[in-house]
């Protein structure tokens, strides 16, 4: 197998005396989706957000693309090819959702400095962001003010504004909460044209959309990792069964 | 549809507005009303100064309680060159352009490192600490401030001793400012200072360090500021600390909400209000702040989009 995209290793973060990640290690590689899962509270978003750079962590090392990325800030990971979604869409609600999208492709075509010329004229933009939008199937909707959309197309439209970065590397939190089974659907075909060429760390609740398209588990209860597999490994792991699974029969 | 109906709206009496201005010297002439040139003029001094200032509050989201300090460090820097008997315009207008952006650079960086109440606080600090630097300096009349005796010199380019001249070249530099401000607003630039206003964090997560923009947001507004300084000083002839005084920056703020916050001729029209207000009323009532602060409370209750937008939505509507 190829050298892994992004490796973990140790991280940790608490708040105040409750271990929100404890000594979290793993390793994710191109073409592959890891799914985190874990009942609520069990620190999945925060190990996003550590990752992400949102946090800083405690202790550990994150490698991405055999760089220490550590002690980089949020943006310099993202232009490394890091791209994030939000459990709880984190938008820009005033502008159009076309606005949204070219804004993200915006951060990675060089420095904007560019006081003169209007954004909304910029062609290449406009493109790359129309077709992140056909690609998560809102490219009718470009136009409409973000604020004003309903919560499926939220999502979708954080996973827009994720794609149009062009990334290496996706951590989608919870990127299907509170879809339509259709909508699901199409998450799931899109993610597994996603992962063709980047690797994925999908945090998701629902135990079909994981078991139907993770490549590799890792189960965390209360911050720490008790086990981390295949899909057939974890269904058949005795502690996972007793600790998460067991509960929903 | 009545998006735009009111976008219209608000351009044709824009530009009625401009149209006005260009002609209102031959009319104050014809009725010989001086009077209203120097209120007009100080009309658009302030207008710019509130644009410079929506740049950063309206667009940006960045709140300064400070900004009448560019007014006067762009005043200061006509007033010290003629104490010393140094009337060159260029020199002048560069000085204030180049201390205000200093300014803001040093003082914006500092301020820029905290969000929310801190950093209006921390404007408003070092907007203070630099009226009592310009109180202390005996040398330059402290409190009592400095007569200037002649107005910027361009040589034969300009004179700026001739009220009408100096009114058009005030006109000339709103107009300026607000393509300036329109250009910058919609530029890719301007779209980085306004994600930044919606969602920090979401920018920084598509890969902006957000601090460098707005620094730079911050330090274009400032010399903005200083050059309507600059403006004022030539205009009044007479430069004091208290130009920078936090109350004068407060004003500045009630001319943006006044006229809508985040729209480009908003501020131009608060400031008009702020100007109508204060000519009227203070004939009648040294208490106009008062109506001032109630036209206040009543445009945060019921259009706090401001009266720019309130204008299009009329004429809109029609
Ligand atoms: N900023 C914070 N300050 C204090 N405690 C926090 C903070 N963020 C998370 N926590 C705590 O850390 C723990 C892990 O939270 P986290 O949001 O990472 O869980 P999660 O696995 O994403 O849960 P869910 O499935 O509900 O999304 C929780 O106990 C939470 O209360
Ligand atoms: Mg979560």
């Amino acid at each position: 197998m190829s050298e892994p995209l992004l490796e973990v290793s140790g991280l940790s973060r608490s708040f105040g005396g409750i271990a929100a990640t404890s000594d979290v290690s793993l390793k994710i590689s191109r073409g592959e989706i890891h799914a985190v899962i874990g009942p609520n509270g069990a620190g999945k978003t925060t190990l996003v957000a550590l990752l992400a750079g949102e946090l800083a962590a405690d202790s550990g090392t994150i490698r991405f693309r055999e760089d220490d990325i550590t002690l980089d800030a949020t943006p310099a990971r993202a232009r490394r090819g890091l791209a994030r979604t939000f459990q709880v869409t984190s938008i820009f609600s005033e502008f159009s959702a076309l606005e949204n999208v070219a804004l993200a492709a915006q951060a990675h075509t060089g420095h904007s400095f560019r006081f003169w010329k209007p954004a909304a004229e910029d062609a290449a933009l406009r493109q790359g962001a129309l077709e992140a939008l056909q690609k998560v199937g809102l490219g009718d909707a470009s136009e409409r003010n973000a604020g004003e959309m309903s919560h499926g197309e939220h999502r979708l439209l954080e996973m827009a504004m994720a794609l149009a970065t062009n990334p290496v590397m996706l951590l989608l939190d919870e990127p299907a909460a509170g879809l339509g089974p259709e909508e699901t659907t199409a998450m799931v075909g899109l993610l597994q044209e996603l992962k063709q060429d980047k690797g994925v760390l999908l945090v998701e609740h629902d135990m079909d959309v994981v078991f139907a398209i993770a490549d590799r588990i890792t189960v965390m209860v209360s911050g720490k990792t008790i086990a981390t597999g295949s899909p057939t490994e974890i269904r058949n792991d005795d502690r996972v069964r007793k600790a998460y699974l067991g509960e929903e029969g | 549809m009545s998006a735009r109906a009111d976008k219209s709206g608000r351009y044709w009496i824009a530009l009625a507005g401009v149209l006005i201005l260009f002609l209102a010297p031959l009319a104050i002439s014809y009725w010989d009303q001086p009077f209203y040139l120097d209120v007009l003029m100080r009309l658009m001094i302030l207008a710019i100064a509130a644009i410079s200032l929506n740049l950063i509050l309206g667009y940006g989201g960045m709140i300064s309680l400070g900004h009448s300090v560019y007014i006067g460090i762009g005043a200061y820097a006509v007033g010290i060159p003629a104490y010393y008997d140094e009337y060159s315009g260029i020199l002048q207008l560069l000085l204030a352009l180049g201390g205000c952006g200093v300014f803001a650079l040093i003082t914006g960086a500092i301020c820029l490192r905290t969000r929310g109440a801190y950093f209006i606080m921390i404007t408003l600090a070092f907007a203070q600490m630099m009226y009592f630097t310009f109180v202390s300096i005996e040398e330059y009349g402290g409190d009592d401030g400095l007569v200037i005796y002649a107005r910027s010199d361009f040589g034969g380019l300009l004179d700026l001793e001739n009220n009408v001249v100096l009114y058009y070249v005030i006109l000339g530099c709103l107009l300026l400012a607000l393509l300036l401000v329109h250009r910058i607003v919609n530029s890719h630039f301007g779209m980085v200072i306004r994600g930044t206003k919606s969602n920090e964090l979401r920018m920084q997560t598509v890969g902006f360090p957000t601090f460098r923009y707005q620094l730079s947001c911050y330090v274009i507004s400032g010399m903005l500021c200083g050059l309507a300084g600059w403006l004022m000083g030539n205009f009044t002839g007479f430069i004091s600390p208290e130009m920078m005084d936090w109350t004068r920056s407060g004003e500045l703020i009630a001319m943006v909400i006044l006229g809508g916050p985040g729209t480009l001729f908003g501020p131009a029209v608060g400031a008009a209000i702020f100007i109508l207000m204060e000519t009227v009323l203070s004939e009648i009532t040294v208490y106009w702040h008062l109506y001032l602060g109630l036209l206040l409370i009543l445009v945060a209750k019921f259009a706090s989009k401001g009266f720019g937008a309130l204008a299009g939505r009329i004429r809109g509507a029609r």
